[in-house]
């Protein structure tokens, strides 16, 4: 079967004739309507190529057509098209015939898929742009106002969003045209209209001249902010922040501002909530002195609204607020006009925002200095560190660089450590693990003192815990830790600690030992792996339970770079070789592994052999079929007994191998497709025809 | 319109959409019908658009919960129709755990042309081609296909008992025994509990959620029923959270009629916003009661809908239909109500007029194009011709589900597998 596709292309490409490549464009064009969704959608991912074998005369006449047609397929496919479509000018003759691709874009606009029409719309902004200014007028604007005023909402939605792009370009009597169809949209029937008109009315104000956005932009945005739906009130709040950019300082407080008071007072709290989410775009954009005299006491109202929500959202902008605030006086406004309200928020009844809070509250005190956060700041601090809220605590934690870089963190050690503790050892393991995460980080800044004397017994608790993901977590946290404090600090204090653990009578425990080694063993060098840490892993090879003996093997080839030539050939090789004679079938399997990687370093340092000529050892590609062995690998399943979920593996890497066999077999028959693909793949390279982009 | 008697073929729910055009049942093996309205035909003025079956699939399948070694029915409870978006139609329909969207859409073209295949889908052979054919578009007999497309699954832990379209046409809810939801149609992975009514202690339950709806027109703001007979409305502007309502409607009980059943019969099994906003209905096992927003201490009208079975109650409780959930609905404005009985019976009320009547839903009597006759139930001693006595009632028969088209004289009733659309009668 190979054979019937592979020579004759061969001819063909020697005769250079334009036929040869014909076959796998008339596969593609095939598996446009191919059962298989996944076929169509890569023959329409490959549409350019087929586009380009047609020409642009058939592409335009007969490709065109037909995928104007074509929007029953599924979301991916049409997804695809849409995008396809936008770089598409090039294969249908340029600039000059651009307008041919409207009418897919346009059935694909009406389409009851947000993301495809989304793409659709963007597809055409694209194509826009290479529209001449004639060409514009001629197709592009009537396809927008067909679309505006389309039965249906779908086809009004996407209208929407092609009104900035055309406008600039157009002449005044047109540009007339499009402001009255955003207006008309503007007070749709439909909510689904109306939002999308919301939506873009940020961006359609910022086209316009800047006299109709006075006279009319102003107008629409108090309306769409004075809508019965909520979710069109809240949508105009996200078009204030352009309007606001556009407008002078007194017309914003004119005409705009009363506005969006409104809005932060609205009866609905997702268009307040709305506010608060916005509030540093807001800020930007109506300048400094806005801000002060409407702003603050709006955002004052927000951080004690009555709904959660709400507050919270306010309490993750308060450390933006603050920085935007102009230098002069902001010390003075923050300290009366915002902290009070913190101090409030600091012991609200609702977790998440005071979670909000500390996830921002520690960056105050580089903006006001050190005296103050001493006196004000620190009490809010001490507080949250105290919250029954773990999130809160937690949040207060991973940000104490702000603080340490301030007024240094001995401020705060006192009420850390027992927030640290109890953190440690919280009941929810998500919680432990959060805490271990930050360790290194408050190791550093606590320094090495505090950390022996107050946290180093947690981490050694961490090595023991009943959840292995935290097991594993701490093992990780021990190497930034040596990282941080270096390989003789690791000797005396962490590594006698985890080696003591290989004679736990728990093999879980003893298996930590290993890991801790493996992970340990580069950070502490060569000296103290030798000294220290072989002896009790060779010693561990005795062990009387199977997944303890296999991690041996797994260590051993781990560390095995780490030490010198003598201790492998003299110390480790003999251990490995008695492995590799076990009675469980994991642990010979591993002791050959790691016989075959070590005896490969030994071999390099005596007579060194080039590595293509190097016999490849027949278990290191079967390596990720092995995974599953590892019994600790799956959270949850670590306690079960190892050594049953590693025979079930090896079923499995039986299993796999054979697989792979019947794979082969089949190799054949597979081959002709790969053929075509190939030939595909030469194809794409000449699909790249640029055209420049003509705008007048 | 008889589909056969089994079990599967029992209609559960029908709902006309918002033009009045299509018709969607639900049954209990999970299938929706979806009928359309004949385009009227000017030559023949007397036969205003006859329902036909427009399409038919297969909406929710049997299925176990083995985690919880639950089955779910695949019984179709409630079904929604979206606004028209665009040229296809679309609905929600829902069991008992999983709300599922449903796109049903018309094609009348397709390709034509392989490069590959000749018409007849014989290969050809490769080497004879020598153009590119691109395949073309060609009419072919109108085909109507339902596609699912969302799933919004794995939020209930109790029965789904309504569904309601927002009318900000964006988000929809889900209530279910305990708790209300609420999604956006876009997003089928995660959904809002605006209402949980489940007590920390179990044993605390005193009362369930019955049936729940969003206003037509405020978006903010729903309603839901309960077990004890009390309707809760709800302001979603207020709080994310809306456990506190902020209406509560309820009717002080009537001491002398105090018995062991009147905790059961008060329970509302449907509660219906009018059209215009401005009033709420509500069916319980004996009336239909209309409800004003703005009073919260009574209704302004009760409708006894069979009163006569108020002496039965204790052979009703025997043959649990006491526990039967008749839904109820509003005619296009506002003006009649309709609500079912037994013996295939269902009933309207004139608001207007105060004039109600009994009409019968049966083969028998419903040729088409005849008119029904008002029946009537003797309640003492002596029958009159006409009249069916309450001890001949078939307890079996019972009209749980209607609908009425939006806006004209024309509904849908749902009688066991039978569904009857009646429509007044031509001059």
């Amino acid at each position: 079967m190979a054979g019937v596709a592979g020579p004759r292309m061969g001819q063909g490409a020697a005769g250079g004739d334009g036929d040869d490549s014909l076959y796998p464009i008339a596969v593609l064009i095939d598996e446009l309507r191919n059962e298989d969704v996944q076929l169509r959608l890569n023959s329409i991912k490959k549409l350019s190529t087929i586009a380009l074998a047609l020409g642009v005369e058939r592409t335009r006449t007969e490709l065109l057509p037909f995928l104007t047609d074509t929007i029953y397929d599924e979301d991916e496919v049409l997804l695809a098209l849409a995008e396809q479509l936008g770089n598409f000018t090039g294969l249908v003759g340029g600039p000059d015939f651009a307008h041919c691709l409207l009418p897919p874009l346009e059935s694909l606009a009406t389409v009851e898929e947000t993301v495809v029409r989304d793409k659709a719309v963007e597809s055409l902004r694209q194509i826009s742009q290479e529209h001449t200014a004639v060409a514009l007028e001629a197709h592009f604007v009537p396809l927008v106002k067909r679309l505006a005023s389309g039965d249906w909402f779908t086809s009004r939605t996407s209208a929407c969003g092609l009104f900035s792009v055309c406008y600039p370009r157009a002449s005044n009597a047109v540009k007339a045209e499009i402001r009255q169809h955003f207006r008309s949209l503007c007070s749709d029937d439909t909510p689904m209209v109306r939002r999308a008109a919301a939506s873009k009315l940020g961006e359609f104000a910022k086209v316009l001249e800047l006299d109709s956005v006075k006279s009319e932009i102003v107008p629409l945005f108090t309306n769409l902010a004075s809508d019965e739906q909520d979710s069109v009130r809240l949508l105009a709040v996200e078009a204030c922040v352009n309007i606001a950019q556009l407008l002078s300082e007194d017309d914003l407080e004119a005409l705009v501002m009363p506005t969006l008071g409104q809005a932060a007072e609205d009866k609905s709290w997702r268009v307040r909530y709305m506010v608060a989410d916005k509030f540093s775009e807001l800020q930007k954009a109506v300048g400094p002195k806005i801000t002060l005299n409407d702003l603050i006491p709006a955002f004052q109202n927000l951080l004690k609204d009555c709904e959660a929500e709400v507050r919270a959202a306010a309490a993750h902008k308060v450390k933006e607020l603050c920085e935007n605030l102009p230098m002069e006086g902001r010390e003075t406004i923050i300290m009366n006009q915002i902290l009070p309200y913190i101090k409030e928020l600091v012991s609200d009844t609702n977790q998440h925002v005071k979670s909000a809070l500390a996830s921002v509250i520690m960056g105050l005190s580089t903006i006001l200095g050190k005296g103050n956060t001493i006196e004000h700041l620190l009490p809010l601090f001490l507080a949250q560190l105290k919250d029954e809220c773990p999130e809160v605590r937690l949040n207060i934690i991973s940000n104490l660089d702000c603080v340490n870089e301030v007024i240094g963190i001995r401020q705060l050690s006192q009420s850390l450590l027992p927030a640290i503790v109890e953190l440690a050892e919280d009941a929810k393991w998500r919680v432990r693990l959060a805490i271990i995460e930050y360790m290194p980080l408050l190791a550093g800044q606590l320094g090495v003192e505090f950390f022996d004397e107050k946290l180093n017994s947690l981490c050694m608790a961490w090595l023991v815990d009943h959840v292995y993901a935290i097991r594993e977590a701490a093992t990780n946290g021990l190497v930034k830790l040596v990282q941080k404090f270096g390989k003789e600090w690791a000797q005396n204090t962490i590594v006698p600690k985890v080696l003591v653990m290989a004679n736990d009578p728990n093999y879980l425990h003893r298996m930590t030992t290993l890991f801790c080694i493996n992970a340990l063993s580069e950070a502490c060098g060569q000296e103290i792996t030798t000294k220290q840490m072989l002896p009790v892993v060779l010693k561990m090879a005795g062990d009387q339970v199977a997944n303890v003996r296999f991690n041996v093997a797994k260590s051993l080839q781990k560390i095995g770079p780490i030490l010198d030539t003598d201790a492998l050939q003299e110390e480790v090789k003999p251990v490995l070789q008695k492995l590799g004679q076990d009675e469980d079938v994991d642990v010979k399997y591993f002791a050959q592994e790691a016989i075959s990687v070590v005896a490969q370093r030994l071999r390099k340092l005596d007579f060194p052999v080039k590595d293509s000529e190097e016999p490849s050892t027949p278990g290191a590609d079967k390596n990720h079929f092995l995974r599953p062995r590892d019994p600790e690998r799956t959270l949850g399943s670590g306690e079960r007994d190892g050594r049953l979920s590693g025979s079930v593996a090896s079923e499995k890497t039986v299993e796999a191998v054979q697989f792979r066999g019947t794979h082969a077999a089949k190799g054949p028959a597979y081959q002709r497709h790969v053929n075509t693909r190939d030939t595909l793949a030469q194809l794409e390279i000449a699909e790249l025809v640029h055209f420049p982009q003509s705008r007048d | 319109m008889e589909t056969g008697t089994t079990e599967a073929d029992i209609i559960s729910t029908v709902e006309f959409n918002h033009t009045g055009e299509l018709l969607a049942t639900g049954d209990k093996g999970g299938r929706v019908v979806i009928f359309q309205r004949e385009q009227e035909s000017k030559n023949q003025v007397h036969r205003r658009g006859e329902y036909n079956v427009y399409s038919t699939f297969q909406s929710h399948e049997p299925e176990f919960d083995y985690l919880k070694s639950l089955e779910i029915e695949e019984k179709i409870n409630k079904i929604r129709w979206l606004p028209q978006q665009n040229a296809a139609y679309f609905l929600l329909s829902t069991n008992d755990k999983t709300v599922k969207l449903w796109k049903v859409s018309e094609r009348d073209k397709r390709p034509e042309g392989y490069n590959l295949k000749d018409e007849e889908g014989r290969l050809r052979d490769p080497a004879t081609i020598t153009t590119l054919r691109v395949p073309v578009l060609r009419p072919m007999d109108l085909m109507v296909e339902a596609t699912p497309r969302r799933v919004f699954a794995n939020a209930h832990t109790y029965h789904i008992n309504s569904i309601s379209v927002n009318s900000d046409y964006e988000t929809y809810m889900s209530a279910d025994d305990l708790r209300i939801n609420l999604w956006n149609f876009e997003i089928t992975n995660q959904s809002f509990n605006i209402v949980d009514i489940k007590p920390a202690n179990m044993e605390e339950l005193t009362e369930v959620i019955t049936a729940a709806e969003f206003h037509p027109h405020h978006c903010n703001t729903f309603v839901y029923s309960s077990s004890k007979g009390t309707i809760r409305l709800c302001d979603m502007r207020a709080s994310a959270l809306c456990d506190r309502h902020t209406k509560f409607f309820e009717e002080p009980e009537d001491p002398s009629n105090r018995s062991f059943f009147s905790e059961i019969i008060s329970s509302i099994s449907d509660v219906k916003f009018s059209h215009s906003g401005r009033y709420i209905m509500t069916r319980d096992y004996l009336t239909v009661k209309v409800w004003d927003l703005n009073m919260e201490n009574r209704p302004i009208e009760t409708y006894q809908v069979h009163d006569y079975l108020r002496s039965k109650l204790c052979s009703l409780y025997e043959n649990d239909c006491i526990f039967d959930k008749f839904e109820c609905v509003w005619n296009g404005s506002d003006s009649v109500i309709m609500t079912g009985s037994y013996n295939n019976f269902f009933r309207m009320f004139d608001r207007n007029t105060k004039r109600d009547v009994t009409l019968e839903a049966s083969r028998e009597n419903s040729k088409p194009r005849a008119i029904l006759k008002p029946r009537k139930v003797c309640v003492g001693g002596k029958r009159r011709k006409d009249e069916i006595s309450v001890d001949s009632l078939d307890f079996s028969k019972k009209i749980l589900h209607t609908a009425w088209h939006p806006s004209e004289n024309i509904i849908a009733v749902a009688a066991t597998n039978n569904l009857y659309i009646f429509q007044d009668k031509v001059n």
